[in-house]
């Protein structure tokens, strides 16, 4: 236990060295109160608060954002060491493979933790300074929204660890995390809506199309911020969906989690098989 | 051979060990055995197998064949937390963390080996290190000041069994000194060191017994001594005249006491000539290592 700690401590304080942090939460915070400022201009006459409008455009722009980052941030994170000479002197130290993985692990979501928490909270704190008035289930709506927002970063730091022990080059570590980010964030939704379009609803029923969209960690946390909340939903023109929609969201949660687990568990299977 | 005899007490048994990385044979057949308090300086090219031998009793890889002691357990085992933290080693072109200070890094490591950070100011000293360097990063440090740190790290916590990989290259003579009286201290205190380096003859001296590697393989082993009538390589004689000539004669090992005597005894018999000075040229561990890789090439 204590190893973990000195390993992702010493990634936490790399993260700071280098400015990632810096740099990471700022980019948060300024698309954060971007997005609610101009969130808060066409409010009033819709009936939804300036909230609801921040979560529907600012989790939009999640799931393009941090997942590219938390790739950025992971890719490297073996390999590179492996590369640069650093990992042999660490495995020559009293700590097993898992625990340096793991360890690691903890450092860099918890940087996109301390980076998506501060930088989104800075936009809740401008909505509360906003004078509007702002219900509790808002609240709540903000907060599961922060908090999926970490546990998606968690997710592709996780595939980023994957493909970092996947491979011995660097460059095909970073190739192989543009490919993990443009087929999950883009080409995923795409190809099914293609698929949609093409079967004309004959095979792909509701209940395919669920497990479909649960298969993808970005889709996952798009269903559970668009549906999970009725003011939400209301306003991103997903309530019908959400009517419909079989999945209730600790069942998404579960998949979020599940696809920090999973990557991450192979990842560390792969790196204790290595050869270094 | 008389296994069990020295295998007993011994820090570091390796017995028929080789490592394959697909069809090529990185390490072939090794055996080595080391005891505490004994400091042996393996020597090969580039690629002769050093490294990886390193890796094999580190635990970082596993053998494809034979099998490693490292104070009495095995390296690559689930339980070897024990062993390691009685393990120093010196990784050939250490790389840290370009963005930690010296101290941060020791401190780093220390922690790793559960050992207390108080000791760290006095290893700083030992090998070296300015109070003023310590302060600063790692990425500022000249190659001799990253070797010092990388020696501070290995020395931490006062291991029974160091590994040095190509400690010295790119030190400045004065500061391959210091890094040899500090390995001297610690093989007088009951450290097992190895020391791999193709600086050969810096290593005489040294080394209580040498290593040769060729190709994966162990051509040669024993004591500087035993190398040499191993080699059976020729001694050098040179004379210097009266007139300032050098004769230079050659003659086997075993010989050479009377070989001296014939040439001192020429200038006595025959009165006329006289000799000046008389050196005896020892081949040296260059020239020994080349002999057994010249041998092993031929066989």
């Amino acid at each position: 236990m204590n190893t973990l700690l000195i390993i992702a401590g010493k990634e936490v304080r790399d993260g700071l060295r280098n400015r990632w942090v810096v740099a990471t939460t700022l980019l948060m915070a300024a698309l954060a109160l971007t997005m609610s400022f101009l969130g808060a201009a066409p409010t009033g006459t819709v009936g939804v608060g300036p909230v609801e409008v921040t979560i529907v455009s600012l989790s939009s722009l999640t799931i393009f954002l941090l997942p590219l980052i938390a790739l950025l941030l992971s890719f490297d994170a073996v390999v590179g060491e492996i590369d640069r000479g650093t990992m042999t002197l660490l495995l020559s130290y009293p700590v097993a493979r898992w625990q340096v993985l793991l360890g690691k692990f903890l450092g860099h979501a918890a940087i996109i933790a301390f980076a998506t928490v501060l930088g989104y909270g800075a936009a809740g704190v401008a909505l509360a300074m906003g004078g509007t008035e702002i219900g509790a289930e808002s609240w709540r709506a903000f907060a599961a929204m922060i908090g999926s927002s970490v546990l998606l970063g968690a997710a592709f730091t996780a595939m980023g660890y994957l493909a970092s022990s996947l491979v011995r080059d660097r460059g095909t570590a970073a190739g192989i995390a543009v490919a993990v980010w443009l087929a999950f964030v883009l080409l995923y939704d795409m190809g099914l809506l293609g698929l949609l379009v093409a079967d004309g609803g004959k095979t792909l029923n509701a209940e395919v199309l669920n497990w479909a969209l649960l298969a993808n960690p970005a889709d996952a946390y798009r269903l559970f911020n668009l549906t999970g909340f009725k003011n939400v939903s209301l306003f991103a023109g997903t309530a019908g969906l959400a009517a419909h929609a079989q999945v209730s969201a600790p069942v998404l949660l579960g998949v979020l989690a599940g696809w920090v687990v999973a990557p991450l568990a192979l990842a560390a299977t792969l790196f204790s098989r290595k050869q270094i | 051979m008389t296994d069990t005899v020295t295998s007993h007490g011994a820090t570091i048994v390796v017995e028929g060990v080789s490592k394959q990385y697909g069809d090529a044979f990185a390490v072939r057949a090794v055996d080595l055995t080391m005891a505490p308090g004994e400091c042996v300086a393996m020597v090969g090219h580039n690629g002769a197998g050093k490294s990886s031998l390193i890796k094999l009793m580190l635990g970082l890889t596993t053998p494809t064949e034979g099998r490693i002691r490292v104070l009495g357990g095995d390296p690559a085992s689930a339980a070897a937390s024990h062993i390691r933290r009685q393990v120093g080693f010196l990784p050939e072109s250490v790389a840290f963390h370009p963005s930690m200070t010296g101290r941060e890094t020791l401190d780093f490591y220390a922690k790793l080996k559960g050992v207390p950070r108080t000791g760290n100011d006095a290893l700083f000293e030992r090998v070296g290190l300015e109070p003023a360097a310590v302060k600063r990063r790692v990425g500022t440090y000249s190659k001799g000041m990253r070797q010092r740190l990388a020696l501070a790290q290995a020395l931490l916590g006062g291991p029974k069994v160091l590994f040095l990989d190509e400690p010295t290259t790119g030190l400045d003579p004065a500061l391959r000194q210091s890094f040899y009286e500090i390995v001297r201290d610690l093989r007088d205190a009951g450290t097992t060191v190895l020391l791999c380096s193709h600086a050969l003859t810096e290593l005489e001296g040294q080394a209580d017994r040498v290593v040769v590697m060729s190709r994966g393989r162990k051509v040669a082993d024993g004591s500087l001594a035993t190398l040499r009538s191993l080699a059976q390589l020729p001694i050098r004689i040179r004379l210097t005249m009266p007139d300032g000539s050098v004769i230079e004669t050659t003659c086997a090992n075993d010989d050479k006491v009377a070989a001296v005597r014939r040439a001192t005894c020429a200038m006595d018999c025959k009165g006329g000539v006289d000799v000046t000075d008389i050196e005896i040229v020892q081949p040296s561990l260059d020239d020994m290592y080349a002999h057994f890789l010249r041998r092993e090439a031929a066989e």
